[in-house]
Parts: C-alpha cells; structure tokens; sequence
C-alpha cells in the first residue's frame, strides 16, 4: 500500500471512529429536549460526560491530519465551507460550554437556556455533517486552480440536505440505544419504546437515501465494478441495519449499539469507496478534482507522519478503552456530575 | 488572542494539582485532597473553554487562511495532528477521570490521571509552539514549486522541529503558564485567607502557589535574556522593534526604559534610556553595536510602537512579579505573610496582570514577525483564503465576537459562583478528623453555602490512613 492511500484509509478510520464515538454523544444532545424533568436531563449529560470531549478529539485529529497529509483539501474545503465550517463551530462551542455550564446554577432560565443550546448544538452539527458528507458524493464546483468556485448556497442542494437529515436520524437512534445501556427503571422503559421510534424513522431515512444516492449519484457505485469485493461490506452492513431491530426485541443492548456502530462503520466506508481516488470531487471537471495524489503532502512528511501515527495510535485505543472501562455501568448522579 | 486566556491556566494549574495530589499521598493530610478537588472544579471549566476555543483555531487555518495552508501544510500541518494524536487524547481522555472519578479510581489511579493530564498539556503546547516557531525560524525544509504553487516541504524533521527558537519559546510559555497559575491561585486563596473562610486550605494553596510563583518568575528573567540574546541572531527586525531601535550606530546601543517610538521620524521620544544597556544584554558587551531597522528594508518593518509596547510592558510586569513573590516568600519564610492584610489584598487583585503579561507576549512574538506570516517566506497579506469573501470574514468575526463576549462573561460567572461555593469538606469517618470537620462545618454554616448533608454528598472516598490524624 503507497502512502497516500494509506492516508486516505487512516482518514477514513478516523472520520468513522468520530462518527461512531461522538455519534452516540450528538444523540443524546439531539433527544436531550425530549425528557421534561430536570434530574432526566441530568442523567442524558452526565452519561456522555466523562466521555464526550474525547471522543471529539477524533474530529480535531481528522482535521490536523489532513490538515498533514492532504493539504490541499484542508485549504479548499474549509475555505469553501466558510460559512457551514463557522456555523458548525458555532454549534460545537454551544453544546461543549452547555454541558459545562448547565448545572452550574439552580434557575430554571439558566438550565432551560442551556438545555436547549445543548440541544440545538448537536442536533446542528449532526446536521452539517451530513449535509459536507452529502456535498462531497455529488461532487463540487472546484476550479483549475483547487480553489472553491460557488456560493454557501450552493452547497444546500437536496441531496445534501437529505443527507443531513439521514445523519440526524442515525445518531438519535445510535444515542437512543447508548441511553438505553446507561439507564435504568422507568426512564430505561420509556427508551425502549424511543428504540422503535428512533428505528423506524432512521430504516425510513436510510432507504429513502439509499434509492436516491442509486439513482441520482453517480460517484457512489464508480468503484464497485472494478472492486467486486465492495459487495461483501453491502452485506455486512445490511446484516447489521436487520440486527439492530433483532436486538431491541430480544433485549440485548449492547449487542444493538455495537450493530448500529457497525452501520455507522459500513456508511463512512461506502463515502469512502465512493470518493477514492479523490478527496473533493469536481463538479465542473473531474480532471480538477483533487485526489490522494495531487493534493498530498510530500512522501517524507506522509511517511513520518505515518509513523507518528503508528506510534501514537496504540496509546490512544489503550487509554480510550480504559477510560470507558472506568465509567462502565449506569448512570449515577453524584456529587462531582454536571 | 482569545483563546491563550485559558490554556496557561490549564497548564499551569494542572502542575499545581499533581503536586497538591502528590502531597495529599504522602501525608495522608485531607486538606490536600479537599485543594486538589477545588482545583480540579475550577481547572474543569477552563479546560471546556480552553476546548471550544481551541477547534476554532485549528480549523481557521482551513477557513481563513487556505493560501498559508497550502503552502505550510506539509510542515505545519504535521506539528499539528502531531499535538492532536499524542496530547489531546491524553489530556481529554484522563481529564475524565480527574474530574468525575474521585469516587471510582483509588487515589494513587487518580493522581497518575492527574500526571497524565498535566503532561498532555504540556505535550500540547510543545507542538503548538513548534508550529509557531517554525513560523518565527523556519528550519529543516524547502520550497517545492513556483509562484502561486510554491509550498515549504520537510526536510529534516527534526531540524524542523527543533528549529532555532523552539527551545527557548517553549521555556518561556511553560514559565508563563506556571507563573499564571500561581498568582491565579495566590489571588484565590489570599481572598479565602481575607475573608477568615477555609484558611487552612488556603494557606496550604497559598504556599505552594507562593513557591512555584518565586521560582518562576526568576526563571523567567534568566530564560527572557537568553532568549533576546538568540534572537538578535534569528529576527534581528523583531529584536529592533521590540527596543524600537531605528539606527545601528556605531558603538554602543543604548536600552530604552520606557518611551514613545516614533516610525515616521524614527526616534523614541518621552524615553529614558541607559547608555550600552542593550549591547550588554545581547552581547555581555558594553561596546558592541545592536543592528537596528535601518539594517531592514522598510517593507519588512514590523509595526514599532505596538512592539515596543508590549514588550516592555511584559517586562515591567515580569519584574513586578518577581519583586511581589520575593517580598511574598521572605514574609511567609519569617511566618508573618497571613498577617500582612494589605499584602494579601495585592494578591488578590493583581489576577489580571499574569493574564496581561501572557497576552502581551503573543503580541509580541506575533507582530514582531510581521509582516510575515511565515519568517521571510510568506506575508501574511499574501496567506488569506481566496475563496472567501470579506463579507463572510466580517460575518464570522462579529459572530465570533459576540459569542466569545457571551461566554467569556458566563465563564466568569460560573467562576465566580464557584469560587464564592469555596472547597468542599472531605467526609472522613467520624471521629477521625474531628477538628478539621468543625470549622469546615461551622464555615459551611456561617456561609450558607450548602450544608454537609446534602444529598449530592459522595460517599467517603477511600482514606484508610486518616485516622492518625
């Protein structure tokens, strides 16, 4: 495997451990308005408490490494995002300092404000997210010169905002079943019927997404005839989207988080398949797009870069499973909870 | 700008709770326990600020400054998922268990939690200032390219990495960082001790903010003049700036105390200035010439007046700090500090200063380098995003201003609400440490601030040794 595509592969693992570990905690930002009392609300924050800033640091070393290995594409999608890159700033400040600052006092107006900056906070970026993954499958208006050449509006095309809205669906119900596993009694019941519900409108979502990307994007099934072995992960991920109903019926939590990780996983693969060899596919003329090649770092940075990563990789799976280990179990509120 | 008013405390304060915590295990003495937990509170809700402040930055170079991406990406953008791979983990992962896992690790898991976090701030700002260096005295690569595809590509990682000022820009961060912990704590714990609330908490804070704060602000005289001395040799534009030295002369440079640089005439009025004092400081040598802006080309002057300024005005403060702690640490040594009422009042309301001697190194460091954005490399007019339009700029900056506006005020309300809260007692089983127990009772009652039967209370936290007390 060269390097730049050992790049784009580890960007990958990286875009899909975000998605899966800060998926769960966007989800419960996105349901967080939908419990009424006080010590509910309590407990939604303080299960992804301990673990939410970490899992963020997944997007920040998304971005410092491609920031590393494919410059090119940091510059011109961030530069052409503008607008979306500050409205999802916008929204991940709001729902860091929320969480922080929410319990702080007693008022009701000031937990109410913050509940509901929490709230809109996560649901926005989950959207945004979507709406960059939707951007970047129809491909966009990129010059000769890499540089951006539309307008924010014409990044909200139907097809990304529809993917927005998938990626909102897929993180209540992956928050749903994460909320499932850390509650318990009554509000636990109540969840389970969230189970459904957050299923059902995700299923509904996914095949409206997947007909519309068959018909209408052409990018996302380009590789599959020359790499017939894509159609092993369609399986996987189709077994996967069945068991999450098989494990809320037969009760076995985990088992339906980890199916709906895997779904997660499967998803930010079939954006990978869809894009390489590019990174930001051109609209106007796919010869301007940039690609692992003509958008990378030199081969000496890509390679120490590479062993950066090799050497850091295994500390952070380390002390990330031991973080999680450590606050294994229910959530209890305690004396130092938000 | 906005950003750097938290990570110093993060820095600084995470060194302080490690040896608040290391103390707490050698002596066994609850009091340390209850400092290290406070300080753990107030670290919390820096360290969130710190975080939201920090994804801006790192995605601004995207947004805002494309050009200088593409062209820096190979070298910067390395020391940059560098910081993200081996301190952000480190210091979010284990921050998770110093703050909401007093009541689920043992002690000893605890403090290497807290060893863990101190470090990976530390690691954080090891990068952080290799990719800012590498901007002061970019080292160990080559330009690719032609014109509006030149890029600056690795060549020797580690030249780059200790590139000719790294080394000394990172002692001197580190020492800020601690020195601002230190009066930050000072600050606090003096207003305890003035107010007659948890004394004994804050003496203990108090002293081991006083030690670290005397060592500290020393060090920083020693560390700042090898570092002026250095950069006489890599940015001699920005050394001139700083002392607003507009001619070379012949023999000896004159140091300006204080003045007002004039650039179109290009001299200091309102100074006051001592004769050789500069040639001595960068050479050891009274007779030695400093070169001076007429050795620049008037394009590449950085903007004096504003370099003269902070800088001198970082030093003033920097000498402030060292005449307070060192009056600071003889009273406490002779055991009358907690007696000298106004002396505490000091404490408590030179918070902002440390802050102010911070800021106004970055100001330094950055518009000294300017009109680089990268030293004689790239300018910074050159750098901007071409895809962006002033409109978006100006629309992201007024955002920018009124949420951090917003939340600066918030952090400083939660801050204070949590500092007027105080340090929470440590429940110990009874009888063990009866005495420390009724004045944290009687204080918490004389306050009002919650009783100690409230229905948050943790369950003891494992202290089987507090009974010799």
């Amino acid at each position: 495997m060269d390097l730049n595509l050992f790049w784009f592969v580890l960007l990958g693992v990286l875009l899909a451990g975000y998605a899966i570990l800060d998926g769960f905690d966007l989800g419960v930002g996105i349901l967080h308005l939908f419990v009424r009392n006080d010590e509910e609300r309590r407990i939604f924050m303080n299960s992804i408490g301990p673990v939410w800033d970490g899992n963020e640091v997944w997007l920040v070393t998304f971005g410092g490494a491609m920031f590393a290995a494919f410059p090119e594409v940091y510059a011109t999608v961030f530069s052409g995002f503008y607008t979306a890159f500050m409205a999802l700033l916008f929204a991940l400040i709001s729902r860091a300092v929320s969480m922080e600052f929410r319990s702080k006092r007693e008022s009701r107006a000031w937990r109410s404000f913050w509940d509901v900056s929490f709230s809109a906070g996560s649901t926005l970026a989950t959207f945004l997210f979507g709406v960059a993954v939707g951007n970047a499958m129809q491909g966009m208006p990129i010059g000769p010169d890499k540089e951006f050449r539309g307008t924010t509006l014409d990044l909200l095309r139907p097809y990304p905002l529809l993917i927005g809205v998938l990626a909102v669906a897929t993180f209540a119900m992956h928050g749903t079943l994460y909320l499932y596993l850390k509650t318990e009694g009554e509000l636990q019941r109540r969840l389970h019927r969230w189970m459904w519900r957050s299923f059902g409108f995700f299923l509904i979502v996914y095949l409206f997404a997947t007909i519309y990307t068959l018909a209408e994007v052409p990018l996302a099934t380009r590789n599959f005839q020359n790499h017939p072995w894509v159609w092993l992960v369609v399986g996987l991920n189709i077994l996967a989207v069945a068991n999450i109903p098989r494990a809320i019926f037969k009760d076995r939590p985990l088992y339906g988080f980890v199916s709906s990780s895997a779904t997660i996983a499967a998803l930010t693969f079939f954006f990978g398949v869809a894009l390489f060899p590019d990174l930001v596919y051109s609209s106007l003329n796919p010869d301007w797009s940039l690609n692992v090649y003509n958008a990378a770092s030199s081969q000496k940075t890509l390679a120490i870069m590479r062993n950066i990563a090799f050497m850091g990789i295994p500390f952070v799976l380390a002390y990330t499973a031991a973080i999680f280990w450590v606050f294994r179990g229910k959530v209890k509120l305690g004396h130092f909870s938000y | 700008m906005f950003h750097y008013l938290f990570p110093p405390l993060t820095i600084g304060l995470g060194g302080l709770i490690v040896s608040l915590e290391a103390l707490f295990l050698k002596t066994r003495d609850p009091q340390y326990e209850i400092a290290a937990k406070f300080w753990t509170k107030i670290f919390a809700v820096n360290f969130a600020m710190g975080v939201a402040t920090g994804i801006v930055m790192e995605f601004q170079f995207g947004t805002n400054w494309a050009t200088y991406s593409r062209f820096v990406g190979d070298v910067f953008g390395s020391a940059l998922a560098a910081e993200g791979i081996f301190a952000f983990f480190l210091e979010s992962g284990f921050l998770a268990v110093l703050v909401f896992g007093w009541d689920k690790v043992s002690p000893k898991t605890h403090f290497f939690a807290a060893c863990m976090v101190a470090l990976g701030a530390v690691f954080s700002s090891i990068w952080i200032v290799v990719a800012n260096s590498w901007q002061q005295t970019p080292a160990g690569f080559h330009i690719v390219g032609q014109g509006a595809a030149a890029r600056a590509e690795i060549t020797d990682f580690w030249a780059m990495v200790f590139n000719p000022s790294t080394v000394h820009r990172l002692l001197h961060v580190l020492i800020g960082s601690y020195l601002l912990a230190a009066f930050f704590v000072m600050s606090i714990s003096a207003w305890y001790i003035l107010k007659g609330r948890s004394v004994d908490f804050a003496r203990k804070s108090f002293t081991a903010a006083l030690v670290l704060g005397t060592i500290m602000s020393l060090a920083a005289l020693a560390q700042g003049d090898l570092q002026a001395k250095k950069l006489a040799q890599t940015q001699p534009a920005k050394l001139a700036a700083m002392e607003a030295l507009f001619k070379t002369g012949t023999g000896s440079t004159p140091l300006y105390i204080f003045g007002s640089p004039d650039e179109s005439e290009q001299r200091v009025t309102h100074g006051l200035a001592i004769p050789g004092l500069l040639s001595f400081l960068v050479y050891n040598n009274f007779r030695q010439p400093v070169a001076g802006l007429d050795q620049i080309p008037r394009q590449d002057w950085p903007p004096v007046g504003l370099s003269f300024q902070s800088f001198h005005i970082m030093v003033g403060l920097g000498i402030l700090f060292i005449a307070l702690t060192l009056v600071g640490s003889v009273l406490r040594w002779r055991g009358t500090l907690f007696e000298k009422r106004w002396l505490l009042w000091v404490f408590v309301v030179c918070i902002p200063l440390p802050y102010l001697a911070n800021q106004l190194g970055w100001v330094t460091a950055e518009v000294g380098r300017q009109p680089w954005i990268v030293y004689g490399l790239l300018r910074t007019s050159d750098a901007l995003s071409k895809a962006v339009v002033a409109s978006q700029t100006l629309g992201s900056i007024v955002m920018f201003i009124l949420i951090y506006a917003l939340l600066f005020a918030v952090w400083l309300v939660v801050l204070h609400d949590k500092i007027r809260h105080g340090p929470d007692a440590v429940i110990t089983p009874a009888g063990t440490t009866a005495h420390g127990l009724a004045e944290l009772a009687g204080l918490r009652a004389g306050t009002g601030a919650g009783s100690l039967t409230h229905p948050d209370q943790p369950e003891s936290p494992q202290n089987p040794q507090s009974g010799k007390q």
